[in-house]
Order: structure tokens, then sequence, then C-alpha cells
């Protein structure tokens, strides 16, 4: 039992482990710093996305729907809310698996499918980095038909781009306003077109589809998150060829797969959340 | 003090977190795998339900608790913190009470100036 102990896990007093000299944490510093750094990093992406949602309760009735922004799929035609976004979710998550396996695969001092998994991992991320880039240029180009924008910045929408009110039948021609009433009046409908200008897809100052300011927050978070995932796999490709190389092996051990997995595995995290309050709630 | 390192091969006394091959668990593999189900079956379940007739403040409620779940997954086993001293887990996970705080006070005044502009402007 006490031979067993000490290759285990050595059984010290609080005194002792807090009494300097050793790691009180038992972690050696680079991990510790890596997940300060990540905590760090967790409250400018909290910050970020409690300020999403404080604006969207401010505007709450003309915050657009995510299900008539999201809607295409590759290859398909019509509205598939929800389908592409849930792809790249899988596609994070996968990552994430094949980065925990390389950091299994180096507890087993197993270069060979180190190398393997994190490769995959690097697939995949390039894979979402793709899909991100292919989600961002949907809603930059918008929708066929577009909208229509007053000079006052109210976004008035029509009725086939809207498929959350697709249930009630909304008349071909009638416009939805910006708080998602239909308007079937033909004098007002009339009005609203005399006075405005079309508009397709968002930017930084107008949005087809509603606030500008839901355009800023997705391309801000969307691309903060996605800058995280480019650095990821930037950093897992070094650590790729320094594992092709060798350096790990002659090390003696792993811990950089380590800490460069907690890197990964807190990115896939911020997109856990970043996938509820943008695509779900 | 005494936190359960048994299973993983953690070896935790010295300065250097290392780990010893020869008490490489082979069970890791398949909390793995497991932790990839429930994150996998979580996400479907999500946007499974987005599409019924469930009305929107019992999904929001439901969306939030699910998405709470699979971050502790994520943390726990893929970020390995459930094995980790647990002077270290409270370190990294006792700070976000502050965000929980920034939460209910940012969400608290874009309601209030929210009526504010219903009732005045």
């Amino acid at each position: 039992m006490a031979a067993e102990a000490t290759l285990t896990q050595e059984t010290v007093s609080t005194k002792k482990q807090w009494g300097g000299g050793r790691s009180p944490f038992s972690v050696s510093w680079g991990k510790m710093y890596m997940w300060f750094f990540l905590v760090s990093d967790a409250f400018t992406f909290s910050s970020l996305l409690t300020i999403y949602g404080a604006l969207r309760h401010r505007h709450t009735e003309i915050w657009p729907k995510a299900n008539d922004v999201f809607t295409h799929f590759p290859g398909f035609e019509g509205h598939i809310p929800l389908a592409y976004v849930g792809l790249m979710t899988f596609i994070l998550i996968m990552s994430s698996v094949t980065m925990v396996l390389a950091v299994d695969a180096g507890h087993r001092r197993d270069n060979k499918s180190v190398a393997l998994w994190l490769g995959l991992t690097i697939v995949g991320g390039f894979m979402f980095l793709g899909s991100q880039a292919w989600e961002w240029y949907h809603f930059i180009e918008g929708t066929e038909k577009g909208a229509r924008i007053t000079a006052n910045g109210e976004v008035y929408r029509f009725p086939e781009n809207a498929p959350h009110l697709h249930h009630l039948n909304p008349p071909e021609n009638a416009l939805i306003s910006p708080s998602q009433e239909i308007i079937t009046d033909k004098a007002k409908i009339e009005t609203v077109m005399k006075n405005s200008r079309p508009i397709n897809g968002a930017n930084l100052t107008e949005n087809e589809y509603g606030h500008p300011l839901f355009a800023d927050f997705f391309f801000f978070i969307t691309g903060f998150h996605g800058f995280h995932v480019f650095s990821g796999v930037f950093i897992n490709v070094i650590i790729f060829f320094n594992v092709l190389s060798g350096v790990y092996t002659r090390r003696g051990h792993y811990e950089q797969i380590e800490k460069t997995g907690l890197y990964w595995h807190f990115v896939d995290l911020v997109w856990v959340f970043v996938f509820t309050f943008f695509y779900l709630v | 003090m005494s936190d359960k390192h048994e299973s993983h091969g953690y070896y935790t006394g010295g300065i250097h977190n290392q780990f010893v091959p020869e008490h490489y668990d082979p069970k890791n593999k398949s909390v793995i795998w497991r932790t990839f189900w429930i994150l996998l079956v979580i996400t479907l379940f999500e946007v499974g339900i987005a599409f019924t007739s469930i009305p929107h403040e019992i999904l929001i409620v439901v969306f939030i608790v699910l998405t709470i779940v699979k971050a502790y997954f994520i943390v726990a086993f893929f970020m390995h913190l459930k094995h980790e001293k647990m002077a270290l887990t409270y370190a990294i996970i006792l700070p976000f009470v502050l965000i929980v705080y920034l939460i209910a006070m940012a969400i608290t005044e874009a309601n209030f100036i929210h009526l504010w502009d219903k009732l005045f402007k």
C-alpha cells in the first residue's frame, strides 16, 4: 500500500503542500499559467456575450431571429435553420475528441498516434474555419430579394425571408415591420416602399435582417472566436511538426500537448456558449 | 486534502505534474468517447427541441441549463479539471461568480432602459 501510494499519489499534509518548495496545485507552472490565461480569456468572452444579451433585451422587439438569418445549407435550397451550425458544432466537438486522444496517446508515449490525432485535429480546425467563412459569406451576401431600409434605419422585410412567421401564412405582397408585425394595408406598404431603398445582406452599419447591432455582435464575437480557432490551428501545426521531428520523444514527456489541448478545448467550450446564445436562444 | 488520483496515472507529488505511463489507465479512452457521445446527444437534443412548440421561455431555460451541462463535461473530462487538486479547481471556477453578477446587472439595466424607452420615448 505504501509503495503504491508513492507512485500513484503521494499523500501529503496541507501544511507540506502549501509550505513552499513544491507546487501547491500539483501542476507545472506552464499548465497553471495556461489555466489562468484561459480564465482571463473566458472573462473576455463572457463580457462580450453578456453585453450581447443586454442589448438584445434592450431591443427585444426588433432583435432579428437567428432562425430567419442562418438558414442555408450547402447543396440544399430553401430554409434549413440550425442544420449548418449544428454541423459546425459537431466538427468542433469532433476535433476536441481527436485532441484529447492525442493527449491520451502522449500519455502512452506513442509518438505515431500523437501525430495522427493531432493531424486530424488540425484538419478539423481548418474545416471549422472554412465553415465559418461560408457562414460569414452568406450573412454578408444576404437573401436574394433582400429587404427595404428607410432613411432612419428601420428595416422592413419580405415575408418569404421571415420563415419564423410562415405559420401565420402572410400574403406574398405583405411587409414585415421592424417589430415583426405583418403589414397588409396597401397604402401603408406603398408609403414604406416609396420612402425606402433596397438592402442586401449585412455589414457593420446595416443589416437586412434587422438591428445592425446584431450584425456587429455576430461579426465581433464569432470573429473573435474564429481568430482563437485560427491561433489554435497555428499552435497545433507547430506542435505537430515538433511531434514529427521527435522533440517530445527526446524530452521524455508530452506535457506540451496537454497545454495546447487545454487551449483547444477552451475554444470548443466558447463555441458551446456562442452556439446557445447566438443560434438557439 | 486527499483527492482521488488513483485511476488516471498522474503523479502529483512533485513540482512537475508528470504523467506516469506505468499507471496509464485503459479506461481513459472509454471516458473520452463517453464524453463525446454525451456532448453529441445533448447538441442534437437542443437542435431537436428548437423546432417543437414548447414555449420560448421554457426553451431558453432548458438551453442554458444544457449548455452548462455541456461546459461541465468539456471542462471536467476533456480539460481534465475533475482530476486536478481541489484548490486549483476552485481557483479557476470561483472567479466566475463575478460573471453571474455581471449578467444580473447588465440584463436588469437593459430591461430598465427598454421599459424607459417604451414609457417615455
